[in-house]
């Protein structure tokens, strides 16, 4: 048994929490580059070096890169032979988070109750998913959402009988709906299969796949190009105003399912999808 | 081809602009956002005062992020604009000429700003830090309880915008959606 103290955990989170924040990650900012060469809206290639310019300031004046820091996801895989010390796995994380958003600068846009909506002021609590794994180990990824885009996900509960065809039909109308408002390009996070939930964490986490790392499982692999392909071909453009840059990845995950049904899950993330992991 | 305007947006400013041109928008403007509008239109609905007099102003549909010391302002780009729809006909009436935000507007806020004479500005969305450095001066005016979506007059300096939906009604979110969809 590997003893780890809360502490430690409650500042790797609040670490964490900057970084994600502040600095753009090298797969997207590459792709942005790749994707701006081949744009052939005039405005769209401009959004695209606005998208650029605005990752060499944040990262420069360690400022958030967006201003809606997210609510903070994390996800934690715990060794089962690790024993936490001094305080609870959770407490930990929301005091990381805590100290993350304040001393960070990042916005704090959680509220209490969603009806009366009192802001709790320091971001928390935080969404987290626990999955307790071998080894003694902890693998922490933060991952601050911002409700531009989350605002925009779906999720369409389809019949076995629609299929591939039905999946990429559905994925491609949720994408299209979501259009301007998601903050182009995006990055399409989906899970298929499980049940109602399950469907919607594994669109979550789909999008933690760094973008151009395509699925090991060979249809998914190309239904997932197809689906790109597609995105990039409705016209939405970068900030929505035309163009072929729509989308920088599809990335689908998948997990087995009941014999009634086909729940795909649309898990919408701009530019700003950001993702810190570190094992303690 | 860009245009320097400053506010106050009168409406014969309003009239030039149409929809595609690039704009660099400077001096005074406004923020609120959704919390901050429900405030507004539940003071005109009452019959009282609005915390800003909106007749020829912008507002900025933002919550921006806390400034480190010795910054103006943090991280502040648009947030979607869709979630003010419910309450933009109510400011374009009583002279609102101008909105800055991300993503398309409803056929009610169209047709208001066609009536009002007003115009849509999009901004980056995400270009926060960008959009940030433009920002020279800030003040909460108003709701300061809302924090983040409290209001502000801010003075800006050529900040990088594109007219959505002009006066007209003539909307890019359509218009180039369409040149560019082959599917």
């Amino acid at each position: 048994m590997r003893e780890i103290s809360a502490d430690i955990i409650a500042k790797t989170i609040k670490e964490m929490c900057i970084e994600a924040n502040c600095y753009v990650s090298k797969d997207i900012l590459d792709m942005i580059g790749k994707y701006k060469e081949k744009e052939e809206s005039p405005i769209g290639k401009g959004i695209l070096e606005q998208i650029q310019q605005n990752a060499e300031i944040a990262k420069n004046k360690m400022m958030p890169m967006c201003q809606d820091t997210g609510m903070a996801v994390v996800f934690c895989e715990i060794g089962q032979e690790v024993h936490i010390t001094d305080m609870s796995l959770t407490d930990a994380i929301n005091q990381g988070v805590r100290e993350g958003y304040k001393d960070g600068y990042l916005r704090k846009s959680v509220v209490k109750d969603p009806f009366h909506r009192e802001n709790t002021k320091d971001n928390t609590p935080a969404i987290i998913h626990y999955d307790i794994v071998p080894g003694n180990d902890i693998k922490i990824t933060v991952a601050p959402k911002g409700f531009g885009s989350e605002n925009m996900s779906k999720i369409a509960m389809l019949k076995p009988a629609d299929g591939i065809e039905g999946a990429k039909k559905a994925i491609l109308e949720i994408v299209e709906q979501a259009g301007g408002n998601a903050c182009p390009p995006m990055i399409i996070g989906v899970g298929i299969g499980g049940t109602f939930e399950k469907a919607a964490y594994l669109a979550k986490k789909a999008l933690l796949r760094p973008v151009g790392n395509n699925s090991a499982i060979d249809y998914i692999k190309e239904m997932e190009n197809e689906l790109l392909d597609n995105i990039n071909k409705l016209g939405i453009g970068p900030g929505g105003l035309g163009g072929r840059t729509t989308a920088l990845a599809v990335n689908i995950e998948t997990y087995p399912t009941h014999i009634a049904g086909l729940p795909v899950a649309v898990n919408i993330s701009c530019h700003a999808t950001r993702h810190s992991t570190r094992v303690i | 081809m860009t245009i320097e305007i400053s506010t106050p947006l009168t409406e014969e400013k309003v009239k030039e602009l149409k929809a595609g041109d690039k704009v660099l928008l400077s001096g005074v403007l406004y923020t609120s956002r959704d919390a901050a509008h429900k405030r507004m239109v539940g003071e005109l609905n009452k019959g009282g005062k609005l915390p800003f007099d909106v007749e020829n102003n912008v507002i900025y549909y933002v919550g921006p992020a806390p400034a480190k010391e010795g910054e103006v302002i943090g991280s502040a780009g648009p947030t979607t604009s869709y979630r003010m729809d419910p309450y933009a006909p109510y400011l374009l009436d009583k002279g609102l000429k101008g909105m800055i935000g991300k993503g398309d507007r409803s056929r009610e806020v169209i047709e208001s700003m066609i009536k009002n004479k007003a115009v849509y500005f999009a901004a980056v969305g995400g270009a926060a830090a960008l959009l940030a450095d433009k920002i020279k001066k800030v003040d909460i005016i108003a709701y300061d309880d809302l924090g983040t979506e409290a209001v502000r007059k801010m003075e800006v300096e050529k900040l990088p915008l594109v007219v959505v939906i002009d006066c007209k009604g003539n909307n890019l979110y359509e218009t180039e959606k369409n040149r560019y969809k082959k599917i």
